[in-house]
């Protein structure tokens, strides 16, 4: 049986403080990006219970994804937008969620994240993580954009940290390794740096800066 | 002599640009962010901005994966 809105709200008040809910619930975040990195940092950040979700991603769901992605065998073939929104809603089913099912560019990027207080980079192309890193850190003056490079691999999950770079630019990874030096994604490692990425957005929502 | 902060190590920069240390470091222009004290510098800007001393500059290179 679902619980009631009521319900669902008073443990995540119980587990997280009232007050800190009342931010999450406040809150919008933007993901870019719906693979390893952004299908589980939407679900952390679902169960999390943050008032509002924006998914980007242009890409179908792989049989290739289902290793490390927070998707389903039954969802390949769909838009990543629309399964994970499927699976988020199971989760909790009080979140707002708006899909964009399209490919972030230089010009379309300002305008699929305005509404976020935080911005999640989770790509998995470097020359994608660059173009919205800047893209963002340029056209606005106050957002926060929380990033993820280096994950790659089956090196240890210690390796993986959240670094501040700047009071709007956070970086989680271990900076290095590169799923094109063919050491292939792992779905336990990728799964802590999104947990790292989802981390740093609850931390700046309660009005924590350090990483 | 112009000393600057390139990713936390201390080096002369005399004249340099933010173009001539990317340059340098052998990195690709489409998978980086810079920022210098902390304010992201646009790409537009990498060849108009010389660094003074005690400059703070952070090249952060991706990588892939995700």
């Amino acid at each position: 049986m679902v619980p009631t809105k009521e319900e669902f709200f008073s443990v995540l008040e119980f587990r997280h403080g009232r007050e800190n809910q009342r931010k999450f619930n406040e809150a919008t975040v933007a993901i870019c990006g719906l693979g390893g990195l952004g299908s589980n940092i939407a679900i952390c950040l679902a169960r999390a219970g943050i008032g509002k979700l924006i998914l980007i991603d242009f890409d179908v769901v792989d049989v290739s994804n289902l290793h490390r992605q927070q998707y389903k065998a039954n969802q390949v073939g769909m838009y990543k937008t629309e399964a994970l929104k499927e699976n988020l809603l199971e989760i909790n089913p009080y979140i707002t969620i708006e899909s964009h099912t399209v490919r972030m560019t230089e010009d379309n990027t300002v305008k699929l994240v305005s509404e976020a207080d935080v911005v999640c980079e989770a790509f998995d192309k470097a020359e994608c993580k660059a173009m919205v890193v800047n893209a963002v850190l340029t056209h606005f003056k106050d957002k926060i954009i929380v990033s993820g490079s280096g994950m790659a691999g089956f090196s240890s999950a210690n390796d993986i940290n959240t670094k501040k770079l700047s009071k709007r630019f956070y970086l989680c990874g271990d900076g290095v390794s590169d799923v094109n030096d063919g050491i292939g994604l792992i779905a336990s490692r990728v799964m802590v740096c999104a947990a790292h990425e989802a981390h740093m957005v609850l931390r700046l929502l309660m009005g924590e800066q350090t990483p | 002599m112009v000393l600057v902060y390139i990713n936390g190590c201390e080096q002369a920069a005399n004249g340099k640009s933010v173009v001539d240390v990317i340059d340098e470091m052998n990195i690709d222009i489409r998978t980086i962010a810079v920022e210098l004290n902390e304010e992201i510098v646009s790409k537009a800007d990498y060849d108009k901005t010389t660094l003074k001393d005690g400059d703070v500059l952070e090249v952060v290179s991706f990588v892939g994966g995700g």
